[in-house]
Protein backbone atom coordinates (compact mmCIF):
# COMPACT_ATOMS: atom_id res chain seq x y z
CA UNK A 1 0.00 0.00 0.00
CA UNK A 2 2.88 2.40 1.07
CA UNK A 3 4.23 1.68 -2.31
CA UNK A 4 1.30 2.38 -4.44
CA UNK A 5 0.94 5.59 -2.27
CA UNK A 6 3.89 6.67 -2.98
CA UNK A 7 3.99 5.83 -6.80
CA UNK A 8 0.78 7.94 -6.77
CA UNK A 9 2.59 10.76 -5.48
CA UNK A 10 5.23 11.07 -7.67
CA UNK A 11 3.38 11.06 -10.49
CA UNK A 12 0.92 13.87 -9.14
CA UNK A 13 3.94 15.65 -8.36
CA UNK A 14 4.99 15.78 -12.42
CA UNK A 15 1.39 16.55 -13.09
CA UNK A 16 1.25 19.30 -10.19
CA UNK A 17 4.62 21.17 -12.39
CA UNK A 18 3.59 20.56 -15.72
CA UNK A 19 0.38 21.58 -14.81
CA UNK A 20 1.40 24.64 -12.88
CA UNK A 21 3.70 25.82 -15.98
CA UNK A 22 0.81 25.78 -18.74
CA UNK A 23 -2.16 26.48 -16.56
CA UNK A 24 -3.85 23.22 -16.38
CA UNK A 25 -5.02 21.85 -14.19
CA UNK A 26 -3.03 18.35 -14.14
CA UNK A 27 -6.07 16.35 -14.50
CA UNK A 28 -4.48 15.19 -18.21
CA UNK A 29 -1.74 13.42 -16.43
CA UNK A 30 -3.83 12.54 -13.11
CA UNK A 31 -6.32 10.95 -14.84
CA UNK A 32 -5.09 8.70 -17.09
CA UNK A 33 -2.24 7.91 -14.58
CA UNK A 34 -4.39 6.49 -12.26
CA UNK A 35 -6.94 4.54 -14.84
CA UNK A 36 -4.13 3.01 -16.50
CA UNK A 37 -1.08 2.58 -14.76
CA UNK A 38 -2.96 2.21 -11.26
CA UNK A 39 -6.50 0.54 -12.08
CA UNK A 40 -8.52 3.00 -10.36
CA UNK A 41 -12.41 3.19 -12.16
CA UNK A 42 -12.86 6.19 -13.42
CA UNK A 43 -14.96 7.59 -11.52
CA UNK A 44 -12.61 7.64 -8.81
CA UNK A 45 -10.64 9.26 -11.22
CA UNK A 46 -12.23 12.21 -12.00
CA UNK A 47 -12.93 12.81 -8.37
CA UNK A 48 -9.38 12.78 -7.58
CA UNK A 49 -8.31 15.09 -10.80
CA UNK A 50 -10.58 17.46 -9.43
CA UNK A 51 -8.44 17.70 -6.12
CA UNK A 52 -5.98 17.69 -8.53
CA UNK A 53 -7.01 20.68 -9.87
CA UNK A 54 -7.36 22.47 -6.80
CA UNK A 55 -4.29 21.95 -5.43
CA UNK A 56 -2.40 23.14 -8.64
CA UNK A 57 -4.29 26.43 -8.62
CA UNK A 58 -3.81 26.92 -5.16
CA UNK A 59 -0.28 25.81 -4.49
CA UNK A 60 0.81 27.55 -7.63
CA UNK A 61 -0.85 30.63 -7.06
CA UNK A 62 1.16 31.64 -3.64
CA UNK A 63 4.12 31.99 -5.86
CA UNK A 64 2.53 33.27 -8.79
CA UNK A 65 0.73 35.98 -7.41
CA UNK A 66 3.49 37.10 -5.00
CA UNK A 67 5.96 37.42 -7.74
CA UNK A 68 2.64 39.25 -9.56
CA UNK A 69 2.56 37.39 -12.74
CA UNK A 70 -1.14 36.60 -12.01
CA UNK A 71 -3.82 39.74 -12.72
CA UNK A 72 -5.93 39.69 -10.47
CA UNK A 73 -8.10 41.79 -11.50
CA UNK A 74 -8.72 39.63 -14.96
CA UNK A 75 -9.27 36.55 -12.94
CA UNK A 76 -12.06 38.01 -10.98
CA UNK A 77 -13.48 39.75 -13.40
CA UNK A 78 -13.37 36.10 -15.64
CA UNK A 79 -14.23 34.61 -12.66
CA UNK A 80 -18.11 35.84 -13.02
CA UNK A 81 -18.51 33.95 -16.33
CA UNK A 82 -16.95 30.81 -15.50
CA UNK A 83 -18.92 30.01 -12.38
CA UNK A 84 -22.32 31.37 -14.19
CA UNK A 85 -21.06 29.27 -17.04
CA UNK A 86 -20.09 26.22 -14.30
CA UNK A 87 -23.63 26.16 -12.86
CA UNK A 88 -25.31 26.73 -16.71
CA UNK A 89 -23.08 23.60 -17.03
CA UNK A 90 -24.55 21.80 -14.17
CA UNK A 91 -27.84 22.44 -15.03
CA UNK A 92 -28.28 21.47 -18.23
CA UNK A 93 -25.77 18.55 -17.69
CA UNK A 94 -29.27 16.18 -17.25
CA UNK A 95 -31.13 17.84 -19.79
CA UNK A 96 -29.61 17.60 -23.37
CA UNK A 97 -26.62 15.51 -24.78
CA UNK A 98 -23.20 16.67 -24.54
CA UNK A 99 -22.03 15.43 -27.53
CA UNK A 100 -22.78 18.64 -29.77
CA UNK A 101 -21.56 20.40 -27.27
CA UNK A 102 -18.22 18.52 -27.10
CA UNK A 103 -17.49 18.37 -30.76
CA UNK A 104 -17.91 22.43 -30.48
CA UNK A 105 -15.61 23.14 -28.02
CA UNK A 106 -13.61 20.37 -29.57
CA UNK A 107 -13.08 22.38 -32.47
CA UNK A 108 -12.66 25.58 -30.94
CA UNK A 109 -9.38 24.22 -28.91
CA UNK A 110 -8.30 22.91 -32.33
CA UNK A 111 -8.91 26.37 -33.91
CA UNK A 112 -6.89 28.23 -31.04
CA UNK A 113 -4.09 25.58 -31.03
CA UNK A 114 -3.72 26.63 -34.64
CA UNK A 115 -3.50 30.53 -33.89
CA UNK A 116 -1.16 29.71 -31.36
CA UNK A 117 0.97 28.16 -33.68
CA UNK A 118 1.13 31.23 -35.78
CA UNK A 119 2.81 32.86 -32.45
CA UNK A 120 5.48 30.18 -31.92
CA UNK A 121 7.96 32.88 -32.88
CA UNK A 122 6.40 36.01 -30.81
CA UNK A 123 7.97 36.19 -26.85
CA UNK A 124 5.22 38.77 -26.47
CA UNK A 125 2.22 40.59 -28.05
CA UNK A 126 3.31 43.32 -29.64
CA UNK A 127 1.16 46.47 -30.04
CA UNK A 128 -2.17 45.14 -28.76
CA UNK A 129 -4.84 47.68 -28.43
CA UNK A 130 -5.85 48.36 -24.91
CA UNK A 131 -9.98 47.78 -25.30
CA UNK A 132 -12.62 50.03 -23.80
CA UNK A 133 -14.01 47.77 -21.01
CA UNK A 134 -10.20 46.84 -20.12
CA UNK A 135 -9.29 50.55 -19.65
CA UNK A 136 -12.63 50.74 -17.47
CA UNK A 137 -11.73 47.64 -15.47
CA UNK A 138 -8.20 48.49 -15.51
CA UNK A 139 -6.87 45.07 -16.55
CA UNK A 140 -4.07 46.31 -18.33
CA UNK A 141 -0.80 45.22 -16.20
CA UNK A 142 2.82 44.85 -15.85
CA UNK A 143 4.85 41.87 -14.59
CA UNK A 144 8.49 41.00 -13.62
CA UNK A 145 10.20 38.34 -16.38
CA UNK A 146 12.68 36.37 -15.10
CA UNK A 147 13.66 34.97 -18.21
CA UNK A 148 13.91 38.01 -20.12
CA UNK A 149 15.41 39.80 -16.97
CA UNK A 150 12.81 42.98 -17.69
CA UNK A 151 9.52 44.77 -16.56
CA UNK A 152 6.69 43.33 -19.13
CA UNK A 153 3.60 46.18 -19.30
CA UNK A 154 1.05 45.09 -21.05
CA UNK A 155 -2.69 45.62 -22.66
CA UNK A 156 -6.12 43.29 -22.60
CA UNK A 157 -8.31 43.25 -25.93
CA UNK A 158 -11.28 41.53 -26.67
CA UNK A 159 -12.76 41.71 -23.33
CA UNK A 160 -16.49 40.78 -24.73
CA UNK A 161 -14.62 37.28 -26.71
CA UNK A 162 -12.49 36.75 -23.64
CA UNK A 163 -15.89 36.29 -21.67
CA UNK A 164 -17.09 34.43 -24.17
CA UNK A 165 -15.01 31.81 -24.50
CA UNK A 166 -14.95 31.85 -20.30
CA UNK A 167 -18.29 31.59 -20.32
CA UNK A 168 -17.94 28.21 -22.10
CA UNK A 169 -15.17 27.45 -20.47
CA UNK A 170 -17.25 27.79 -17.42
CA UNK A 171 -20.33 25.19 -18.80
CA UNK A 172 -17.74 22.55 -19.92
CA UNK A 173 -16.26 22.58 -15.96
CA UNK A 174 -19.84 22.51 -15.16
CA UNK A 175 -20.32 19.67 -17.51
CA UNK A 176 -17.29 17.34 -17.12
CA UNK A 177 -15.81 18.61 -13.29
CA UNK A 178 -12.57 19.72 -14.65
CA UNK A 179 -11.06 22.88 -14.33
CA UNK A 180 -10.78 23.64 -18.46
CA UNK A 181 -7.74 24.76 -18.24
CA UNK A 182 -6.83 25.16 -21.99
CA UNK A 183 -10.30 27.38 -22.50
CA UNK A 184 -8.65 29.46 -20.08
CA UNK A 185 -5.33 30.14 -21.18
CA UNK A 186 -6.86 30.36 -24.96
CA UNK A 187 -9.51 33.36 -23.92
CA UNK A 188 -6.42 35.31 -22.47
CA UNK A 189 -3.99 34.11 -25.00
CA UNK A 190 -5.67 34.13 -27.87
CA UNK A 191 -8.60 36.38 -27.65
CA UNK A 192 -7.29 39.05 -24.74
CA UNK A 193 -3.87 38.89 -26.13
CA UNK A 194 -1.75 38.72 -22.80
CA UNK A 195 1.40 37.73 -22.31
CA UNK A 196 1.25 33.65 -21.90
CA UNK A 197 3.09 33.79 -18.66
CA UNK A 198 0.31 36.19 -17.52
CA UNK A 199 -2.53 33.99 -19.32
CA UNK A 200 -0.99 30.47 -17.52
CA UNK A 201 -0.66 31.93 -14.03
CA UNK A 202 -4.09 33.96 -14.01
CA UNK A 203 -5.68 30.30 -15.30
CA UNK A 204 -4.08 28.70 -12.43
CA UNK A 205 -5.48 31.47 -10.10
CA UNK A 206 -8.88 30.72 -11.78
CA UNK A 207 -9.23 27.11 -11.69
CA UNK A 208 -9.61 26.96 -7.90
CA UNK A 209 -13.04 28.74 -8.19
CA UNK A 210 -14.10 26.20 -10.60
CA UNK A 211 -12.90 22.95 -9.28
CA UNK A 212 -14.32 24.27 -5.95
CA UNK A 213 -17.48 24.56 -7.40
CA UNK A 214 -18.25 21.29 -8.25
CA UNK A 215 -16.67 19.66 -5.64
CA UNK A 216 -19.13 19.65 -3.26
CA UNK A 217 -21.52 17.51 -5.28
CA UNK A 218 -18.55 15.29 -6.21
CA UNK A 219 -17.62 14.77 -2.60
CA UNK A 220 -20.97 14.00 -1.70
CA UNK A 221 -21.42 11.50 -4.33
CA UNK A 222 -18.20 9.38 -2.74
CA UNK A 223 -16.41 10.18 -5.72
CA UNK A 224 -13.30 11.79 -3.57
CA UNK A 225 -11.48 8.52 -2.69
CA UNK A 226 -9.20 9.02 0.66
CA UNK A 227 -6.61 6.91 -0.13
CA UNK A 228 -6.32 7.79 -3.93
CA UNK A 229 -6.93 11.66 -3.47
CA UNK A 230 -4.27 11.90 -0.39
CA UNK A 231 -1.08 11.41 -1.90
CA UNK A 232 -2.45 13.19 -5.31
CA UNK A 233 -3.20 16.12 -3.06
CA UNK A 234 0.49 16.36 -1.35
CA UNK A 235 2.07 15.25 -4.68
CA UNK A 236 0.18 17.98 -6.65
CA UNK A 237 0.60 20.38 -4.24
CA UNK A 238 4.98 19.78 -4.18
CA UNK A 239 4.99 19.82 -8.00
CA UNK A 240 2.81 22.81 -8.64
CA UNK A 241 5.50 24.88 -5.75
CA UNK A 242 8.38 23.65 -7.56
CA UNK A 243 6.57 24.46 -11.16
CA UNK A 244 5.87 28.02 -10.71
CA UNK A 245 9.39 28.26 -9.93
CA UNK A 246 10.58 26.96 -12.78
CA UNK A 247 7.75 28.83 -15.40
CA UNK A 248 8.91 31.97 -14.69
CA UNK A 249 12.49 31.71 -15.84
CA UNK A 250 11.12 29.91 -19.12
CA UNK A 251 10.43 31.71 -22.38
CA UNK A 252 7.53 31.95 -22.96
CA UNK A 253 7.91 30.75 -26.34
CA UNK A 254 9.07 27.85 -24.69
CA UNK A 255 5.86 27.37 -22.59
CA UNK A 256 3.83 27.70 -25.99
CA UNK A 257 6.25 25.08 -27.22
CA UNK A 258 4.62 22.19 -24.96
CA UNK A 259 1.35 24.22 -24.79
CA UNK A 260 0.28 23.42 -28.23
CA UNK A 261 0.62 19.80 -28.34
CA UNK A 262 -1.26 19.43 -25.14
CA UNK A 263 -3.87 21.80 -26.97
CA UNK A 264 -4.26 19.36 -29.71
CA UNK A 265 -4.27 16.36 -27.64
CA UNK A 266 -7.16 17.62 -25.57
CA UNK A 267 -9.17 18.70 -28.86
CA UNK A 268 -8.84 15.65 -30.40
CA UNK A 269 -9.86 13.58 -27.47
CA UNK A 270 -12.87 16.15 -27.05
CA UNK A 271 -14.21 15.53 -30.64
CA UNK A 272 -13.67 11.78 -30.48
CA UNK A 273 -15.80 12.22 -27.09
CA UNK A 274 -18.48 14.24 -29.08
CA UNK A 275 -18.50 11.71 -32.40
CA UNK A 276 -18.58 8.43 -29.90
CA UNK A 277 -15.25 7.09 -31.23
CA UNK A 278 -13.39 5.75 -28.17
CA UNK A 279 -10.14 6.24 -28.12
CA UNK B 1 16.17 56.63 -19.82
CA UNK B 2 18.02 55.98 -16.84
CA UNK B 3 14.93 54.74 -14.80
CA UNK B 4 13.94 52.47 -17.33
CA UNK B 5 17.77 51.16 -17.19
CA UNK B 6 17.42 50.35 -13.34
CA UNK B 7 14.24 48.61 -13.95
CA UNK B 8 16.09 46.59 -16.17
CA UNK B 9 19.28 45.73 -14.12
CA UNK B 10 17.67 46.04 -10.49
CA UNK B 11 14.97 43.51 -10.64
CA UNK B 12 11.54 43.86 -10.25
CA UNK B 13 10.29 47.94 -9.73
CA UNK B 14 6.72 46.69 -9.63
CA UNK B 15 6.19 46.22 -5.69
CA UNK B 16 3.05 43.84 -4.97
CA UNK B 17 0.37 45.29 -3.62
CA UNK B 18 -1.68 44.64 -0.32
CA UNK B 19 -4.45 42.72 -2.37
CA UNK B 20 -1.59 40.45 -3.83
CA UNK B 21 0.36 40.78 -0.42
CA UNK B 22 -3.16 39.15 1.60
CA UNK B 23 -4.31 36.76 -1.38
CA UNK B 24 -0.85 34.89 -1.67
CA UNK B 25 -0.50 34.68 2.17
CA UNK B 26 -4.05 33.42 2.60
CA UNK B 27 -3.54 30.70 -0.30
CA UNK B 28 -0.13 29.84 1.56
CA UNK B 29 -1.92 29.15 4.76
CA UNK B 30 -4.74 27.42 2.98
CA UNK B 31 -2.72 25.15 1.71
CA UNK B 32 0.14 24.36 4.43
CA UNK B 33 -2.88 24.00 6.61
CA UNK B 34 -4.46 21.54 4.13
CA UNK B 35 -1.15 19.53 3.07
CA UNK B 36 -0.32 19.14 6.66
CA UNK B 37 -3.83 17.40 7.82
CA UNK B 38 -3.70 14.72 4.44
CA UNK B 39 -0.21 14.33 5.38
CA UNK B 40 -0.80 13.82 8.81
CA UNK B 41 -4.09 11.49 8.22
CA UNK B 42 -2.22 9.78 5.50
CA UNK B 43 1.00 8.74 7.70
CA UNK B 44 -1.40 7.25 10.37
CA UNK B 45 -3.19 5.29 7.70
CA UNK B 46 -0.14 3.41 5.98
CA UNK B 47 1.13 2.73 9.07
CA UNK B 48 -1.95 0.99 10.96
CA UNK B 49 -3.21 0.01 7.60
CA UNK B 50 -6.92 0.85 9.38
CA UNK B 51 -8.83 3.55 7.39
CA UNK B 52 -11.01 3.81 10.67
CA UNK B 53 -14.76 3.09 8.72
CA UNK B 54 -15.58 -1.00 7.67
CA UNK B 55 -14.27 -2.16 4.77
CA UNK B 56 -13.20 0.47 2.34
CA UNK B 57 -15.83 2.71 3.32
CA UNK B 58 -15.41 6.24 4.05
CA UNK B 59 -17.46 9.08 5.15
CA UNK B 60 -19.28 12.21 2.28
CA UNK B 61 -21.05 14.06 4.28
CA UNK B 62 -19.46 17.04 5.80
CA UNK B 63 -20.60 16.10 9.64
CA UNK B 64 -19.42 12.47 9.20
CA UNK B 65 -15.73 13.48 7.60
CA UNK B 66 -15.69 16.23 10.96
CA UNK B 67 -17.08 13.53 13.33
CA UNK B 68 -14.57 11.24 12.21
CA UNK B 69 -11.36 13.33 11.74
CA UNK B 70 -12.01 14.44 15.95
CA UNK B 71 -11.74 10.74 16.14
CA UNK B 72 -9.33 10.67 14.73
CA UNK B 73 -10.28 7.87 12.31
CA UNK B 74 -7.39 8.50 9.14
CA UNK B 75 -9.88 8.57 6.74
CA UNK B 76 -11.65 11.28 8.38
CA UNK B 77 -9.02 13.18 9.00
CA UNK B 78 -7.42 12.57 5.26
CA UNK B 79 -10.99 13.81 3.89
CA UNK B 80 -11.00 16.83 6.35
CA UNK B 81 -7.68 18.07 4.93
CA UNK B 82 -9.43 17.34 1.10
CA UNK B 83 -12.29 19.84 2.40
CA UNK B 84 -9.87 22.74 4.01
CA UNK B 85 -8.14 22.16 0.73
CA UNK B 86 -10.92 22.67 -1.23
CA UNK B 87 -12.50 25.74 0.54
CA UNK B 88 -8.99 27.28 -0.17
CA UNK B 89 -10.07 29.06 -3.11
CA UNK B 90 -13.60 29.80 -2.42
CA UNK B 91 -11.97 31.46 1.30
CA UNK B 92 -9.66 33.49 -1.12
CA UNK B 93 -12.61 35.10 -3.26
CA UNK B 94 -14.53 36.17 0.27
CA UNK B 95 -10.97 37.56 1.46
CA UNK B 96 -10.09 39.48 -1.83
CA UNK B 97 -13.44 41.24 -1.62
CA UNK B 98 -12.52 42.38 2.16
CA UNK B 99 -9.54 43.87 0.78
CA UNK B 100 -10.20 45.47 -2.40
CA UNK B 101 -13.40 46.92 0.49
CA UNK B 102 -10.91 48.45 2.44
CA UNK B 103 -8.57 49.36 -0.87
CA UNK B 104 -12.17 51.15 -1.33
CA UNK B 105 -11.88 50.05 -5.05
CA UNK B 106 -15.61 49.61 -5.19
CA UNK B 107 -15.89 48.34 -8.29
CA UNK B 108 -13.72 45.09 -7.86
CA UNK B 109 -15.11 45.04 -4.26
CA UNK B 110 -19.01 44.48 -6.43
CA UNK B 111 -17.31 41.80 -8.73
CA UNK B 112 -15.55 39.96 -5.59
CA UNK B 113 -18.65 39.62 -4.25
CA UNK B 114 -20.97 38.50 -7.46
CA UNK B 115 -17.99 35.63 -7.43
CA UNK B 116 -18.63 34.93 -3.88
CA UNK B 117 -22.29 34.94 -4.14
CA UNK B 118 -22.28 32.56 -7.80
CA UNK B 119 -20.26 30.15 -5.62
CA UNK B 120 -22.06 29.89 -2.78
CA UNK B 121 -25.57 29.48 -4.84
CA UNK B 122 -23.73 26.85 -6.98
CA UNK B 123 -23.40 24.52 -3.65
CA UNK B 124 -27.38 25.01 -3.83
CA UNK B 125 -28.32 24.45 -7.36
CA UNK B 126 -25.78 21.25 -6.99
CA UNK B 127 -28.01 19.45 -3.91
Amino acid sequence: MTIVAIKILLVSISAGVLGSILGLGGGIIVTPALTLLFGVDIQHAIGASLISVIATSSGAAVAYIKDGITNIRVGMFLEIATTVGAITGALIAGLISPNLLYIIFGLLLLYSALAMLKKTKEELPEEVPLHNVAKTLKLQGEYYDKALKKNVSYNVDNVYSGFGVMYGAGIISGLLGIGSGSFKVMAMDVFMKLPLKVSSATSNFMMGVTGAASAGIYLYRGDISPIISAPVAIGVLIGATIGAKIMQRLKSKTIRKLFIPVLMYVAIQMMAQGLGVKL
Amino acid sequence: MSEMMNKDTQGPSKEPNEVEIFVSKSLRFGVLLSGAVILIGLVLFLSSGEGGYPGDSYPTRLRDIFAGAFDRKPFGIILAGLVLLICTPIMRVGISALVFLKEKDWLYVGISTVVFLILVSGFFFGK
